[in-house]
């Protein structure tokens, strides 16, 4: 079972429709005992980091997702959800998670698209993903997919963990992490095929996990 | 590269297409959900249902379709017609929609832009205007007022100013329906769509008047509108939507590819 991580986040349904709709069995839940029997977790996430994070501390999840990464538990983080994995966020100023480094920017409104103009935030849309490390959550998708995006913040990871790379106005890194623990910016759940992909990708890896054959 | 997106609008009322689509073969299809699946499946990179019901019995069927809606198609759709409170965009919003569209209401209480915003996150608010051309004076500078209910109701509001409001606001996109070129097929309204574009740094739809695909291709690039709204161009089968995507596309606009092999 693939655990969707409750906190109220405003895409965690659509993440479970996917999941569905592949066949997968997953569940939307907060309690910690769930969380630790899943095969997986996946953490979703739309809105203001502030008022996120603080739900997370509010109930003691951030404390619980924590434990089951350092444990190893396969672990995707999605749109807002992947930019609490790293250490801080300009929106609201606030301390995220912590689990990789880096942190989260504006995008710089001075920015130009392909065509001059300045760009339009947020980056609302379907956008490209170049992948530059060989990854399982990758697995058969190409530079030419699109993803769909919509943020007005983008992550900044330590350069070693940047997996793909997306441009708007700047290149940003739109999947970051290593195996076992990544993080996405766009919505898969969103994406049509090539994120019905992504997530297949997720639970084929959790499966192998569970195994002991990563 | 963002592509430029086009969006099929469909208008649901008791549950069912107000007009039939047509797809290949001719087959009319009432049935909301069927019609939002051949879409998703023929490349739409997003969908727009508006809800023209007038009875409380005929929303909650449309709840419903909304729910049906989110299990089949696995791209964004937002959902306009007659909302006009918070509860009212929490419950589209928890049936699947990513997005609500406000429009009279808006006008009416404009505070309802920044509740649902603060209460959603401004992504998941569209500003659904309906401008017509008028006269410039000085409280309508831009020649173009924002009217109401249908385009029965002028308000007094200026185009240009209100898409600035509703920015400020926390709107994050703008769907900008021209009501003169409404039905026309003549071609998008590409003076008003352009100035709103400019005005305002979050994304513009524009809608009202596509016939042909180089509507689109006038109003993705000299309208600077990041997406197309299409409705009878594609309902009645005389443009697919990889027909308007190929054209587009020869022309170097971008957009997004359907690739077989997932």
């Amino acid at each position: 079972m693939i655990a969707i991580i409750d906190y109220q986040a405003g895409n965690q349904t659509s993440v479970r429709r996917a999941l569905e709709h592949l066949g997968l069995e997953s569940e939307i839940t907060a309690d910690p005992e769930r969380l630790r029997q899943a095969t997986g977790l996946i953490f979703p996430g739309v809105g203001a980091a502030g008022q996120a994070m603080g739900l997370l501390t509010e109930t003691g999840l951030d404390s619980t997702i924590r434990e089951l990464v350092t444990a190893g538990r396969p672990f995707l983080g999605v749109c807002l959800g992947c930019q609490i994995m790293l250490e801080s966020s300009e929106e609201n100023d606030t301390k995220t998670l912590g689990i990789i480094s880096g942190r989260n920017v504006r995008f710089d409104p001075a920015g130009r698209d392909e065509a001059g103009h300045p760009i339009r935030i947020p980056h609302m849309g379907w956008n490209n993903l170049r992948p530059v490390q060989e990854t399982a959550l990758l697995s058969g998708i190409s530079e030419k997919d699109q993803f769909y995006f919509v943020h007005s913040y983008y992550p900044l990871p330590a350069p070693e963990y940047i997996l793909g790379v997306t441009r708007y106005g700047v290149e940003f890194s739109s999947v970051f992490g290593r195996e076992g623990l990544w993080a996405v910016q766009f919505h898969p759940e969103k994406s049509g095929p090539p994120g019905l992909r992504l997530l297949r990708n997720f639970h084929e890896y959790c499966v192998r996990a569970e195994r002991g054959e990563v | 590269m963002l592509s430029k997106r086009i969006i099929p609008c469909l208008d649901v009322r008791d549950g069912q297409l107000t007009k039939g689509v047509k797809f290949q073969g001719n087959v009319d299809l009432g049935d909301p959900v069927e019609v939002a699946r051949r879409y998703y499946e023929e490349g739409a990179d997003e969908i727009v249902f508006y809800d023209i019901t007038a009875s409380a019995e005929g929303r909650s069927i449309f709840l419903d379709v909304v729910e049906k809606v989110a299990e089949t198609i696995f791209i964004p759709f937002s959902v306009g017609g007659g909302i006009s409170s918070v509860a009212q965009m929490r419950a589209v919003l928890l049936a699947g929609a990513e997005k609500v569209s406000l429009n009279s209401a808006a006008v009416t209480n404009p505070g309802l832009i920044s509740e649902g915003a603060a209460a959603f996150g401004s992504q998941a608010i569209v500003l659904g205007m309906d401008a017509r051309k008028v006269p410039v004076t000085a409280t309508i500078p831009s020649g173009y007022e924002i009217v109401i209910r249908g385009g029965r109701t002028p308000t007094g509001l200026d185009a240009l100013a209100w898409a600035k409001k509703a920015e400020e606001l926390g709107a994050g996109e703008i769907c900008l329906n021209a009501m003169d070129a409404d039905g026309t097929k003549d071609g998008y309204e590409l003076t008003i769509t352009s100035m709103v574009s400019e005005a305002v740094s979050i994304p513009v739809i524009a809608s009202g008047g596509a016939g042909h695909p180089d509507h689109l291709y006038q109003v993705l690039t000299r309208g600077r509108a990041s997406a197309a709204l299409v409705a009878s161009i594609v309902h009645f089968n005389e443009y697919s939507i990889a027909d308007l995507k190929n054209y587009l596309k020869e022309r170097d606009c971008p957009m997004r590819e359907i690739r077989q092999g997932h």
